[in-house]
């Protein structure tokens, strides 16, 4: 193998790169990136760096000895198109890169509200989306977040810590009802409640409505919220089009086994728009997380190289974090319907505890506010407990 | 020289945080002592916080690891060591002489 394309220059790309040269690869590395700045963290934008805390060169995620990498970088460049023939990743710029590999790791953008977008309404999914944003953050102003999952949450609490006034519109019953469910997605509708953030819940449907300029938003049913900003935090979406007819498979992001391998050898697929088998429940499941988008590129670059590679313990189960209201709070595992939860340690009030999902007796996951070391024990549980399901 | 607690505060496996600038944190290990920074060099997370192994901790955000002995950063996402101080126990208490101040970066 000579040549690598890693089409994607976010964390999922940047480290599949560091992967083929730790695992050995002294070729050619091409990286293309859509977006005009060089690899950086996403977490920040919705807490400190969108609460302008953190000025954007900390966001960086490559450090002195990156340059050891030895990266052909192609920056503000976007794939349209994957030749399988002679894995050749096709630039808008009509450039095409043959090459002995590629490593798809376009990642997702911002889900889109249906119909014209309006001034005032915003998504946040990249540095330029928040530098928008935060210009458009003055105290005192009404924001009205539709979306309660992570990116709505966060930037709610950011804002709030700004001064704006803020409303979140959940689809759900609570805030972070998907990945917790709704006992715990209550506490964090508390925590919104205690920091004078209004939550509307179960308003499947809400729109922005304005004159060009968004004036407020409005639900299926109920009075129109009115709004000087609009946040719309619901969801992303792979970035495959790119991909159509290039023989890859298709659903919901770029099918690949649980080695990242996709349907066309030399091609592996990782990050936010791949979907593998989970280790930890043997369901497809998209990327999505940034602690999937730093473990998986590894196991990517392995097989590209015809390699072996054995993930740490602790990488087969779930884990997402997020900052809010001063809390911290991380999530391992994988939660379902039906799922009992119990606090194990610490109470809901104080804001620190331990929860625990289990089924049918057996630990799936667990949820932490602000208790970090007894979270880092369950977590090597649940990675212990996880082994025999893969075996 | 910073008084930090008497000695039988920190437990086995454990860290206490001393509120310098930059915060610090004292970590007991097999009985042996060892102070670094206690801001993990990757993102704001409080390393005393993190999980022990052996002479590594683990940073409980991102799972960075650390040598508590050298402070290098053993794995990532972190790549950039925590420094170390000299820790000294008189009297039953556990003092902490702080390394230079870091250099800035960014």
């Amino acid at each position: 193998m000579r040549t690598v394309t890693v089409v994607g220059a976010s964390l999922a790309g940047l480290t599949a790169a560091r992967a083929l040269r730790a695992h050995g690869y002294d070729g050619r590395i091409e990286i293309v990136g859509a977006e005009r700045h060089r690899p950086y963290d996403r977490p920040p934008l919705s807490k400190e760096f969108l609460a302008g805390a953190v000025p954007a060169p900390h966001l960086a995620l490559e450090s002195a000895e990156d340059d050891a990498l030895d990266l052909r970088w192609r920056l503000g460049r976007r794939a349209v198109r994957l030749d399988p023939a002679g894995r050749a990743v096709v630039l808008d710029t009509g450039e095409s890169l043959a090459g002995d590999g590629v490593v798809v790791a376009t990642g997702a953008r911002a889900r889109q509200l249906p119909g014209p977008r309006l001034a005032g309404v915003h998504t946040l999914r990249t540095v330029d989306d928040a530098l928008e944003l935060r210009a458009a953050l003055h105290p005192g102003a009404r924001l009205v977040v539709i979306g309660a999952g992570f990116i709505g949450t966060e930037v709610a609490s950011t804002a709030r810590r700004l001064g704006l006034d803020v409303t979140v519109v959940a689809a759900g019953p609570a805030p972070l009802a998907g990945p917790l469910g709704e006992e715990m997605g209550m506490v964090c509708a508390a925590l919104h409640a205690e920091h004078g953030v209004r939550l509307v819940t179960g308003a499947a449907r809400a729109l922005p409505v304005g004159d060009r300029r968004v004036r407020a938003v409005r639900l299926a049913a109920g009075p129109e919220l009115p709004a000087d900003i609009v946040v719309a935090g619901i969801g992303s979406v792979p970035c495959v089009d790119w991909l159509a007819g290039s023989g890859l498979r298709i659903d919901g992001g770029v099918l690949t086994d649980e080695r990242c391998a996709t349907a066309i050898p030399g091609v592996v697929a990782v990050g936010d728009c791949a979907v593998a088998p989970s280790a930890y429940t043997g369901a497809l499941l998209r990327g999505g997380h940034w602690t999937h988008a730093q473990q998986q590129p590894a196991v990517a670059a392995a097989t590209l190289l015809g390699r072996d590679h054995q993930p740490p313990p602790l990488a087969c189960v779930p884990y997402f974090w997020s900052d809010q209201y001063g809390v911290r709070l991380q999530f391992a595992g994988h939660r379902r319907a039906g799922d009992a939860v119990e606090v194990t340690e610490g109470d809901l009030g104080s804001r620190r505890f331990v929860a625990v999902y289990r089924r049918g007796g057996r630990p799936v996951a667990v949820l932490a506010m602000n208790q970090p070391k007894p979270f880092a024990r369950w977590r090597r549980e649940l990675a212990r407990l996880c082994v025999p399901a893969v075996a | 020289m910073i008084a930090v607690c008497p000695v039988g505060d920190i437990p086995e496996g454990g860290a206490v945080r001393v509120a310098t600038d930059p915060p610090i944190a004292v970590f007991k290990v097999g009985g042996e002592l060892y102070a670094v920074d206690d801001t993990c060099t990757h993102q704001d997370a409080s390393l005393a916080d993190g999980w022990v192994e052996g002479c590594l901790v683990e940073c409980p955000l991102h799972a960075s690891c650390f040598d508590l002995r050298t402070g290098a950063a053993t794995g990532p996402p972190a790549k950039r060591p925590v420094r170390t101080h000299r820790v000294e126990v008189a009297g039953e208490v556990v003092f902490v002489r702080p390394a230079p101040a870091p250099a800035q970066f960014g």
